[in-house]
């Protein structure tokens, strides 16, 4: 192996630093390379939940909730939600006062304007009572055939885990909500669908122009459901497009990973404790290995 | 070591009658306390007690799983979010043992490493290997399994692309399908023996790790050096000394571990998954964990599909007859200076892999670049690419290791492990 060898250190340091250079490269070209919708951003604000110490803006959640019920309830079901989990530590109606939230009275209140199937324990027959605080939010539609049919044949899908089920999460939201846009010219549209430059998708097939420049995103079923004015906030928030689609985006954060505060809170313990156990046990390290080494 | 007498003295009365009819004390004894350890191991030692550490980790949040887990293709995706919402500590629970499997997998993938570049897998440490190859084995179909229970999107068409694998083998292929799914689609039956087969795994690989740990108390520790004990001058005990080491090693990969957990659990994970399994949607990219992207990209880089599958089982083989590839008299590649270039490559490739796994085969490696289409693909695509690495990845085990063993000249051996300490000493003194 002597020509091996001859060949040296040095050039074999190269050799490699030449392959670490080109995957890197290629790394950054793939990245370009992906996704052809735009980048989902925050709103101007940003979302008090992001970041390691990120806590949840309870009056947000609040007028959250709020744009949900009034406007996205008529189409998309959350059924991992039930009317206690409202007044749960963190959530949208916590109140300390409260620690058990069936006896909190604003979800009392809120869940009693609700109509939930039952069966009658009389007759069998399908009826309908007053929900209750251990009652999941019902359901705009009896089943997805149903939810197709009314929605020129797309499915609302479930917005219980809806930021943990996209890239983006609460920005994804935020940004599909607030970004529709007329189609630029060339661009043909089906009955029924609406461009979104956010919506993940491929419109090269659509597409007239140039076909070096596809435009960004895809269409998807869902008109705009969102516009100015359409909620009005009992906090006296402006109803902008913007502030509506920000706090149901950070409503819909809370509901997919209710326990995140929590979850944050106890990662700060558990790592201040494994510092702490590591500066413990590497000083025992160095008094045990002294004079080994 | 086999040749180390017992120096276990029973202090209680108990103790003495229990060593009389069950030396369990003494096996814990000689095993993790007086057991001797060559005193150069480095940190890249300290992952086998990691890995013990993920195992137990795993089963542990595992069996707290399964009391609330629903293997029902109607249950499963709801009761995992229940476990997040409704069970005390549930969300813990769950992202532990989900982010423990990535963990699991990091940590085996530096252990098999270490074990590459020190030589761990010769002479007289093949049995060992081979154990720790059938553990790595049992890892992948544990987790794979595993990944399905949530019942998401990535779940549902992972097992649809996995399982019909083994339809591609030619003849028997479709009956064996069939078996493993319990019927003609990934269906209730898939799911309800995958949880099965999940949960009994990990028990499996606890008893390969006992005999993985058995055959390395046999053989004793492989070192840096590469070179066997020759006296005890060039042991520590176990106990303080590998334990106060492996602690701290410990302390700190669980640190790395809650980073995940607590601040950015589903980081590793993939957002379909959290969009319940719906045949009649296939994602638009299909992609297994990343710890198994390496080898998912081999089984796309073959044309033919049961050629994909042999690659891809074959490089996972090739590991197991890895003793018998490697000629080179010296164990370290600390002394093998053209060997050692070899291994930072195969390093890259292993990554390189794992990135291509993660791509479209047909998308451009440099966007722009003009390409020809080379046999059945574009040159300037990560199908080629993929290719290039695959063929690094054999050629290394099967032409590299054997020709350049027999090649190469090593540098100086040290003549024992108190040589080698001392003549690191000197070094860092200048
Ligand atoms: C008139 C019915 C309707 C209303 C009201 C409505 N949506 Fe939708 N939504 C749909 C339909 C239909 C789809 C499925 C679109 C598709 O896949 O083509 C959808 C899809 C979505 C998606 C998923 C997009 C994706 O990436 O797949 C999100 C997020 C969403 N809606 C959020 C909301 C929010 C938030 C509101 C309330 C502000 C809302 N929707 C109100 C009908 C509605
Ligand atoms: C569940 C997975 C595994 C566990 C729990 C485990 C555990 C251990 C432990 C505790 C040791 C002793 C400490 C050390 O040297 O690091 C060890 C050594 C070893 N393991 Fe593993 N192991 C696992 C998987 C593997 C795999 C997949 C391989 C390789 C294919 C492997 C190869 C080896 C070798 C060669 C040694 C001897 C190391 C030496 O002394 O050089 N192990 N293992």
């Amino acid at each position: 192996m002597k020509s091996l060898q001859t060949l040296g250190r040095k050039a074999w340091i190269k050799a490699a630093a030449t392959v670490m250079a080109a995957s890197l490269t290629l790394g950054a070209g793939s990245a370009l390379a992906a996704g052809g919708a735009l980048h989902a951003h925050e709103p101007k604000e940003g979302f008090s939940s992001s970041g390691v110490l990120g806590t949840y803006d309870q009056a947000q959640l609040q007028r959250g909730y709020k744009v949900y019920r009034e406007v996205c309830a008529a189409c998309h079901s959350m059924k991992l939600i039930s009317f206690r989990n409202l007044g749960e530590k963190d959530g949208p109606f916590y109140d300390p006062k409260y620690k058990n939230p069936n006896e909190n009275p604003v979800v009392k209140q809120i869940a009693s304007e609700f109509e939930v199937p039952t069966i009658d324990s009389e007759t069998g027959d399908v009826i309908t009572r007053k929900a209750t605080t251990s009652d999941a939010f019902p359901s705009p539609f009896a089943n997805p055939e149903a939810a197709a049919a009314s929605n020129g044949g797309a499915v609302p899908p479930d917005l219980s885990v809806i930021t943990k089920a996209r890239h983006g999460g609460a920005s994804y939201v935020y940004s599909l909500l607030t970004g529709y846009k007329a189609p630029p010219a060339g661009l043909k549209i089906a009955e029924g669908q609406h461009y979104n430059p956010y919506f993940p998708g491929d419109l090269s097939s659509a597409w007239s122009g140039d076909h070096k420049h596809v435009p960004a995103g895809g269409v998807l079923a869902m008109a705009p459901p969102l516009s100015a004015g359409q909620v009005t906030f009992d906090d006296g928030r402006e109803s902008t497009l913007s502030n509506q689609a920000a706090d149901v985006a950070a409503f819909l954060e809370w509901a997919g990973e209710p326990k995140a505060v929590l979850r944050k809170k106890t990662g700060v313990a558990v790592l201040a404790y494994l510092l702490l156990f590591f500066g413990l046990t590497y000083a025992s390290y160095r008094m045990v290995w002294r004079g080994k080494h | 070591m086999s040749d180390h007498p017992s120096t276990y003295v029973p202090k209680t009365g108990f103790e003495k009658w229990l060593d009389s009819r069950l030396p369990i004390v003494r096996l814990a004894y000689d095993s993790f306390v007086d057991y001797p350890t060559p005193k150069n191991l480095n940190y890249w030692w300290t992952f086998g007690g990691i890995l013990s550490v993920c195992l137990a980790i795993q089963i542990i949040t595992g069996i707290i799983l399964a009391m609330h887990y629903t293997p029902h293709v109607d249950y499963a995706f709801n009761s995992v979010e229940r476990i997040m919402r409704d069970v005390n500590y549930g969300w813990l629970i769950r992202y532990v043992h989900a982010n423990g499997a990535s963990m699991f997998f990091f940590a085996v993938y530096i252990h098999m490493l270490r074990g590459l570049y020190y030589g761990s897998y010769k002479a007289p440490r093949e049995v060992l290997w081979i154990l720790g190859c059938i553990i790595f084995f049992l890892m992948i179909a544990t987790a794979f399994m595993g990944y399905v229970l949530p019942w998401g999107q990535m779940s549902f068409h992972g097992a649809v692309v996995i399982t019909n694998l083994i339809g591609s083998i030619p003849l028997i292929g479709g009956p064996i399908l069939t078996w493993l799914q319990g019927g003609f689609a990934v269906d209730q039956a898939t799911l309800n023996r995958f949880f099965s087969l999940h949960y009994l795994l990990p028990f499996v690989i606890a008893g390969v790790v006992i005999l993985h740990i058995w055959a390395l108390h046999v053989a004793g520790q492989n070192n840096p050096a590469g070179v066997e004990i020759k006296s005890k001058e060039d042991t520590v005990a176990f106990t303080p000394y590998a334990t106060v080491k492996d602690g701290v090693a410990i302390i700190v990969f669980l640190f790395l571990f809650s980073v995940f957990v607590f601040f950015m659990p589903n980081a590793l994970g993939h957002a379909d998954n959290y969009i319940p399994a719906n045949p009649l949607v296939t994602p638009a990219h299909i992609v297994p964990e990343w710890y198994l992207l390496p080898f998912y990209a081999i089984l796309r880089a073959i044309p033919d599909k049961f050629g994909g599958v042999i690659a891809m089982f074959g490089s996972i083989a090739v590991i197991f007859a890895l003793p018998w590839l490697d000629t080179s008299k010296v164990k370290s590649m600390r002394y093998r200076p053209v060997m050692r270039w070899f291994f930072v490559i195969f390093v890259i490739v292993c990554l390189g892999l794992g990135w291509c796994g993660a791509q479209l085969p047909d998308a451009q490696v440099i966007p722009g670049l003009p390409s020809f289409t080379l046999f059945d693909g574009q040159l300037n695509s990560y199908l080629w690419l993929t290719r290039l690495f695959t063929i690094y990845y054999f050629v290394f085990f099967l032409l590299i290791m054997p020709w350049i063993g027999l090649k190469e000249e090593p540098l100086p051996v040290p003549a024992s492990i108190s040589e080698a300490v001392l003549a690191e000493h000197n070094k860092k003194k200048g």
